[in-house]
C-alpha cells in the first residue's frame, strides 16, 4: 500500500464532499477550456476574415475602419460613393478602354489606360456597390470576378465554391442581368434555393422591395467569412434598379471634358451608361504585392479617394477590442479556478478536525510528519487533477456540442481535438501549483498533529 | 531488549506549573518476555507506553530498545524505529474506518523501510480468524473482530516488542480471554516481547511476570515543582 492509495482511500471516506470539490474544480477548468476554445474560434474566424484575398480597399475619403467594416464585414453604412470613372482608373493594362467600350456612355479620354494601371498590372480590381438589403442581410452588387478571382482562408488559397448552382454571369439568356448568389447563412435563414426569386429593399432591412427581382443561381458553400451572410447580385442588374443611377453632377469629372462612347455590339440589352454609375469601394490586388504600398500613396493624395489595407485595419481592431476582451475572459476564468482551489482548501481543512485521530494512528504506526503532510498534499492534488481532467473533457465536449451552431455562424469546424491550444499545456502545472497551495494549510495541520493527545480522541 | 533508566516525564498545567507523571529509575524487558503492568487509572501507564513507543518525548532519561537509545534519535528516527520494531495495540483499536481489514493490517507495514509483505497481512488475518473478512471495513466488523484486526496490524511488521494498552477494556467479557490468548500465542510464536498494560488482576495473573506501576514509578501523585 503506497501513499497514493492512502490518499485515495481518505478521499473515498469523505465521498460526497470529495465529489463536490472535484465538481467545483471541474467547473473552473471547463470554463478555462471553453474560454480558450472561444478565443481560438474568435482568432480563427478573424484570421479567415482578415485574409480577404486582396491587398487594398479603395473608397471615398473618410474613416478607414468604417471603409473596412463596410466593405469586408458589410457593417455600418457606406461613407460615400465614388464615380465609376475612379474605378476604371484602377483597372490594369488596357482593361479600362475595353470596359468603357463594353458599357458605353460619356467619359473623358476613353482610349488611355487607367492612371493606376501600372500598379495593378497582373492583378485585379473588383467594384462593389452596397446599400440594399435582402431580409436582414446586406446585398452586394459586384461582378462575377468576385468569386472567380478572390480567395479566402488562412493561407488565402481557398476558392469560392457553390453548394448548389453556379456563379452569376454578366448576362444570361434566361435571366438577363438579374442573377444572384446567396451566402450559406442567407440561404438557410431565408429558406431559399437555386431558382428562387429575391427582391431587395433599398437602404432598410424592413423596407418594401424595389426594382427587379433577381433569380438565385447559386448558393455559396460555407466559408467562415462575412460572405456567408451576404447576397451578391450582378452589378449590371444593380445599376438598372430604381434609384441606383447617379442623380447628381460629378464635379470631379466635368461633363465638358467627356466624349460619347458607343457601346460595342452585343446581344445583351443596354446597360446603365458610365456617367450614371457609382461604386462604394473597389477591392484591389496588384500583381506584385509590393506595389500595394506604392499604390496607397498616390491614391491617398487625391482629394476624394483613400486606399486602406484591410489586414492592417482588422489587426488594429482586434488588438484594440478583441484582445482585451479575451484577456478579461481568461482572467475571469482563472479567478474561478482560484475559487475552486479555495474550495479544495476549505473542504480538506474542514475534514482535518475529524481526521486528527486517523493521522495520529498513522503516526503511531510509524509514519513520519512529512509522510502525513505528503498524504494530505496528495489528496489535494488528486482532487485538482481529477477535477481538471473532467473539466478539460467537459469544456471540449461543450465545444463539440455547439459545433453545428459555430459552423453555421462562422464556417469553422469545431472538433474535440482541433480546438486544443498550446496554452492548455499550462493547465497541468497550473493545477499542480493550485493543488499544492490549496493543500498546504491542511497538510501543515496534519504535520503538527499531536499524536499522543489525539490517539484517544 | 528494552532498558529504561531514570525516565522522567511531566506535563505543563494551565497555571504554568508542571505535573510530574513518570519517574522510573529502572525498567527492563528481556527478549520474548511476556509481562503485564498493572496500575490505577491515571497513574501514567499510557504515558509510559507512549514514551517507550517514541510517540511522546520524556523530559529526561534513557530508553534503550535493541541497543538503540531512542532519546538520542530525532523524531523522524524514533518514527522509523517504531515502524520497524514496535507493534501497538490500542485500547480503542484505532482502526482507520475508510480502510478494509486487510488494508488496516497492510498499513502497519507501510511506514517501515522493510519491503511490504501483502501475503503476511492475509495470513495474519486468517490466524486471527478473519480470513473471510479481509475486505470488510471496520463498520462491518464486531467489536471483537475489530480488536483482532488491531492485533494483526500490530504484528504485521514482525516487531521485537508489542505494546498493548488495555486491549480488552472495550471488549465484552466473553471475548476478553480470546483476545489475550491470541496476543500471547502470536507473540510466543514469533518470539516477540510483550508488555500488556491492564487494570485487571484476572488478566495480569496469567502472565509469568507482573509489575505494579506504583513500584517502578517513583511518582504516585502529581508533584508540583
Amino acid at each position: 500500500m503506497n501513499l497514493l492509495h492512502i490518499a485515495w482511500r481518505n478521499m473515498q471516506q469523505r465521498g460526497f464532499a470529495t465529489i463536490l470539490t472535484v465538481f467545483s474544480m471541474a467547473l473552473g477548468v471547463a470554463l478555462v477550456v471553453l474560454v480558450m476554445s472561444i478565443s481560438w474560434t474568435i482568432t480563427e474566424s478573424f484570421d479567415r476574415n482578415s485574409n480577404v484575398g486582396y491587398n487594398l480597399i479603395v473608397g471615398a475619403r473618410g474613416g478607414s475602419l468604417q471603409l473596412v467594416l463596410n466593405s469586408v464585414f458589410y457593417l455600418s453604412k457606406p461613407i460615400e460613393v465614388l464615380p465609376y470613372d475612379d474605378y476604371l482608373e484602377l483597372l490594369p493594362g488596357d482593361e479600362r478602354a475595353k470596359e468603357i467600350k463594353r458599357i458605353g456612355g460619356r467619359i473623358a479620354e476613353p482610349e488611355r489606360a487607367g492612371l493606376y494601371s501600372a500598379y495593378i498590372q497582373g492583378g485585379f480590381a473588383i467594384p462593389i456597390c452596397l446599400g440594399d438589403y435582402y431580409g436582414p442581410f446586406r446585398v452586394v452588387g459586384t461582378t462575377p470576378a468576385f468569386f472567380e478571382k478572390l480567395r479566402y482562408g488562412k493561407m488565402n488559397d481557398s476558392e469560392y465554391a457553390f453548394s448548389a448552382g453556379r456563379n452569376f454571369v454578366d448576362h444570361s439568356p434566361e435571366h438577363g442581368f438579374f442573377e444572384a448568389v446567396v451566402g450559406s447563412q442567407v440561404a438557410s435563414a431565408m429558406k431559399v434555393k437555386v431558382g428562387d426569386k429575391l427582391q431587395t429593399t433599398h437602404g432598410d432591412p424592413e423596407g418594401t422591395g424595389h426594382g427587379e427581382a433577381f433569380t438565385i443561381v447559386g448558393v455559396l458553400a460555407p466559408t467562415g467569412t462575412p460572405n456567408d451572410r451576404a447576397t451578391f447580385i450582378n452589378i449590371e442588374g444593380f445599376y438598372l434598379m430604381d434609384n441606383h443611377a447617379r442623380a447628381f453632377i460629378d464635379p470631379a469629372h466635368p461633363d465638358e471634358l467627356k466624349v460619347d462612347v458607343e457601346r460595342e455590339a452585343s446581344a445583351a440589352p443596354d446597360r446603365l451608361p458610365l456617367q450614371k454609375r457609382d461604386v462604394v469601394a473597389v477591392l484591389v490586388k496588384p500583381g506584385n504585392p509590393l506595389f500595394a504600398v506604392n499604390l496607397e500613396r498616390p491614391v491617398n493624395k487625391t482629394m476624394r479617394m483613400q486606399a486602406v489595407s484591410p489586414i492592417l485595419e482588422i489587426s488594429n481592431m482586434l488588438a484594440m477590442f478583441v484582445g482585451p476582451v479575451k484577456n478579461a475572459l481568461l482572467g475571469l476564468t482563472i479567478v474561478v479556478c482560484v475559487v475552486s482551489g479555495i474550495s479544495i482548501l476549505v473542504s480538506i481543512y474542514n475534514s482535518m478536525s475529524d481526521r486528527r485521530r486517523d493521522i495520529a494512528v498513522m503516526r503511531a504506526l510509524g509514519a513520519r510528519r512529512d509522510v502525513v503532510l505528503v498524504v494530505v498534499l496528495l489528496e489535494s492534488m488528486l482532487i485538482a487533477i481529477l477535477g481538471g481532467a473532467i473539466g478539460w473533457f467537459a469544456g471540449h465536449a461543450v465545444g463539440v456540442a455547439c459545433a453545428d451552431l459555430v459552423e453555421e455562424r462562422t464556417g469553422l469546424q469545431i472538433g474535440f481535438l482541433n480546438t486544443i491550444t498550446v496554452y492548455e499545456l499550462t493547465l497541468i502545472p497550473g493545477l499542480v501549483i493550485l493543488a499544492t497551495l490549496a493543500g498546504i494549510i491542511p497538510a501543515l495541520v496534519a504535520y503538527r498533529t499531536d499524536v499522543s493527545r489525539n490517539l484517544g480522541a | 531488549m528494552l532498558q529504561i533508566r531514570e525516565l522522567k516525564k511531566s506535563f505543563k498545567l494551565p497555571d504554568g506549573q508542571r505535573l510530574a507523571v513518570l519517574d522510573v529509575e529502572q525498567f527492563t524487558i528481556q527478549d520474548a518476555e511476556q509481562m503485564a503492568l498493572i496500575g490505577e487509572s491515571g497513574g501514567g501507564k499510557t504515558t509510559l507506553l507512549h514514551c517507550i513507543a517514541g510517540i511522546m518525548s520524556p523530559d529526561s532519561g534513557c530508553i534503550d530498545l535493541d541497543n538503540i537509545d531512542l532519546l538520542k534519535l530525532s523524531e523522524a528516527g524514533r518514527d522509523r524505529v517504531r515502524a520497524a520494531k514496535i507493534g501497538y495495540v490500542f485500547q480503542t483499536f484505532n482502526l482507520l474506518p475508510g480502510f478494509t481489514a486487510l488494508e488496516n493490517v497492510r498499513l502497519g507495514m507501510t511506514f517501515s523501510n522493510r519491503k511490504p509483505d501483502p501475503q503476511r497481512a492475509v495470513e495474519l488475518l486468517r490466524r486471527v480468524g478473519l480470513g473471510e473478512r479481509l475486505h470488510h471495513k471496520p463498520s462491518a466488523l464486531s467489536v471483537g473482530q475489530q480488536q483482532r484486526v488491531a492485533v494483526a496490524r500490530a504484528l504485521a511488521n514482525r516487531p521485537t516488542l508489542l505494546l498493548a494498552d488495555e486491549p480488552t477494556a472495550n471488549i465484552d467479557p466473553a471475548n476478553q480471554q480470546r483476545i489475550i490468548d491470541l496476543i500471547r500465542e502470536s507473540c510466543a510464536e514469533e518470539r516477540i516481547a510483550l508488555l500488556i498494560v491492564t487494570h485487571s488482576m484476572a488478566i495480569a495473573d496469567q502472565f509469568p511476570r507482573v509489575d505494579r506501576l506504583e513500584e517502578i514509578n517513583r511518582v504516585h501523585v502529581g508533584v508540583k515543582n
